[in-house]
């Protein structure tokens, strides 16, 4: 009985086999399109730029271009105005995040830990930093400057760049810190640690992978920050994104784009230095704090 | 188990606690009117608990009675706003819980994720400073007690919950602690489990003889494990009391109607004639149970509007109703394993019994059985008279 049975099962399984298998592999080709349509539109002008940066001349008509060469390469390593502002974007990508980590990672602390009045309005707050436009904040921003002699300084540019990084180095640290159970903190304390020493060796352990994803993003940041450190530092702080402005203007489109595929190797190794952590989802958890 | 008796702390233990003379000279935990206002409620009102040295004492009572809120306070993570916590005869109120001779066990065990199980452990010995072979010597032996010498290596999220448990007991006995606290220890073991690790932490807290308090909500565990149990209700402390004593003589009706189950019967006891009995009003007239014994003293009566309690064992099957007493009804019949529940209609209320197994067989839904009660407990106002 059992035998014949399943001798009659198994066409119809086999049927329903096919069908799945069908079904599937549409679902597969639908989505190796829509990937592949993603592909083109986010690596399509990266493969353009990259190519460009190695070409003699790339004009309308012809597919490729003219030749290679690298000339734009050579012209960009030996400007040494071009060689200054890297070192300078640098430095003050460097200088920005760690003032930033001083200030805002003991404000995450507390933001996190603490219900002290304000508390949700101080955090909501830091938001309107990126909630108006940023050109009328800069401007704005340099009148007070000008008064206050930070105009073309080092400082100056520094406080603008900050500007963009206290929300990413408050709200992300926050929900890290937050996220680190009260009761590992009390295990710590009950052990015999004391208050320091707790933040030492328990939560900020705990709360670093949130912490370096808030470092990441402020130092592309400040990196990448162009409008308001042209306002403030130029014409003697001259970064590699503001670089950009003159470059487009005066020279040939290609050492533009050298000079764009060098402005992004930071923000590539970087991401993909901690790409475990931001794919994780710190970014979004960041952001969920109450 | 030598090396786990207290050498690192400074307070040698044989030597008399310095006690003030309002306080009872034993060692162990004192908390004098400890009272804690949370919300605009008095979570913990004006309690008062001795713990003896040497002594493992369970705090009993439903979600939101303060038991934990008092535990907190004993480790330090919360500070009482009036009264005082004792250990060992030295007044710890007010010092932060790193400072307290205290180790606590978390419900969630809380051993940080980032650290091996063997870091977890020797997590306090490091921060004492202690040479490197020691702290190693005396992490090896603690996991040895606690049965836990594999895995030494893992991080916490690799092990079962059960080691995780075990863990979270070595470093809390790594401490050396002057009082052990466990928060709901066994709440998130299974049921199979939870009965070998509550043994296996009674097993290892006679054996280092350590002054230990437990919370918990479970009954059994409190009954199985302690050897006093505090049972609280709205912060205040109901009964104080051995385990078979709370269970024979609860001292009130939230006492009895929470460490075990039983009736409570309206109705009052008559012990004015040969044999005391459970007077239940019924339509038709008193229907009089006989019950062997009462706490009443002598021959009183209990008054009309006291609560009568029986036991559900207490309630005795005696036969079939044409033979003999006083008749019940049985409405229901639950299997229970080892024992068999019957549920009776007497005089028109719901009454329980446990009944074994020569009993339940005549026990059929319907059939009209002869009761009798081995032994009622009389409340005035709440109280056990």
């Amino acid at each position: 009985m059992a035998t014949v049975a399943s001798r009659a099962g198994a066409p119809r399984a086999r049927g329903r086999a096919l069908s799945t298998v069908s079904s599937r592999t549409s679902g597969r080709v639908l989505t190796t399109a829509l990937v592949l349509v993603l592909g083109v539109f986010i690596l399509g002008p990266l493969l353009w730029l990259g190519v460009r940066a190695f070409a003699t001349g790339w004009t309308y008509p012809s597919l490729g271009p003219d030749g290679w060469t690298m000339h734009w390469w050579q012209a960009v390593f030996d400007d040494p105005n071009l060689v200054s502002s890297a070192v300078l974007s640098f430095k003050l990508a460097f200088v920005t995040m760690a003032v930033s980590a001083l200030v805002c990672l003991p404000a995450a602390y507390a933001f996190a830990r603490f219900d002290f009045p304000g508390r949700r309005f101080f955090l909501i707050g830091l938001f309107a930093t990126n909630a108006f436009p940023k050109m009328g904040l800069f401007v704005a921003l340099a009148s007070l400057f000008y008064t206050l002699g930070l105009m073309s300084t080092f400082i100056g540019v520094v406080i603008i760049h900050l500007m963009g990084t206290v929300v990413f180095m408050t709200w992300i640290p926050a929900a890290a810190f937050a996220a680190v159970p009260r009761a590992y903190e009390e295990a710590a304390r009950d052990a015999g640690a004391g208050r320091f020493t707790v933040l030492r060796t328990v939560t900020l352990p705990l709360a670093l992978p949130g912490i370096l994803v808030a470092l990441i993003m402020s130092f592309l940041a400040s990196f990448d920050e162009a409008q308001g450190t042209y306002l403030v530092g130029s014409p003697d702080y001259v970064t590699m994104p503001t670089q950009m402005y003159s470059l487009v203007l005066n020279y040939p489109p290609q050492v533009a784009a050298v000079f764009s595929i060098l402005l992004s190797i930071p923000s590539a190794l970087l991401l993909l230095l901690v790409r475990k952590h931001v794919m994780g989802g710190q970014l979004a958890e960041g952001f969920q704090i109450r | 188990m030598t090396a786990t008796t207290p050498t690192s702390r400074a307070v040698p233990v044989s030597m008399p606690s310095a006690a003030s003379a309002d306080e009872p000279a034993v060692g162990g935990l004192v908390l004098r009117k400890l009272h804690k206002v949370l919300g605009g409620r008095a979570i913990v009102d004006e309690l008062d608990l001795v713990v003896g040295k040497g002594e493992l004492v369970c705090l009993l009572g439903p979600s939101g009675c303060g038991k934990t809120t008092t535990l907190r306070m004993v480790a330090g993570f919360l500070e009482p706003d009036q009264g005082a916590v004792v250990i060992e005869g030295r007044e710890v109120t007010g010092l932060p819980p790193e400072r307290r001779p205290t180790a606590m066990v978390f419900q969630n065990y809380a051993l940080w994720p980032h650290m091996s199980v063997y870091d977890n452990v020797a997590f306090p010995l490091k921060l004492r400073k202690l040479p490197r072979r020691e702290i190693r010597a005396q992490v090896e032996e603690v996991l040895e007690l606690v049965g836990l010498s594999h895995h030494v290596r893992s991080r916490p999220a690799r092990i079962s919950g059960g080691e995780q448990q075990r863990v979270a007991l070595a470093r809390a006995l790594v401490q050396r602690p002057d009082v052990l606290l466990l928060d709901e220890p066994l709440s998130n073991l299974d049921a199979k489990l939870r009965v070998r690790v509550r043994e296996d932490i009674r097993e290892i807290q006679q054996r280092l003889g350590i002054t230990t308090v437990v919370v918990t909500h479970d009954q059994d565990e409190a009954l199985s494990m302690s050897d006093r149990v505090a049972v609280m209700n709205k912060g205040r402390i109901e009964q104080y009391a051995e385990p078979a004593e709370l269970y024979r003589a609860p001292a009130t009706t939230f006492v009895g109607g929470f460490v075990g189950a039983t009736n409570a019967l309206v109705g009052r006891v008559d012990a004015g004639g040969r044999e005391p009995v459970v007077v239940l009003d019924t339509p038709d007239g008193e229907l009089r149970v006989p019950v062997a014994s009462t706490n009443l003293a002598g021959r009183v009566s209990s008054a009309a509007d006291d609560t009568v309690t029986v036991r559900p064992e207490d309630v005795v099957i005696t036969g079939l109703a044409a033979t003999e007493g006083v008749s019940a009804t049985v409405d229901r019949v639950i299997p229970r394993g080892h024992f068999t529940e019957v549920v009776l209609l007497l005089a028109g209320a719901s009454v329980r019994a446990y009944v074994d197994a020569d009993a339940a067989a005549r026990a059929q839904p319907g059939v009209q059985v002869a009761v009798r009660l081995r032994r009622a407990l009389v409340y005035r106002e709440g109280r056990l008279l």
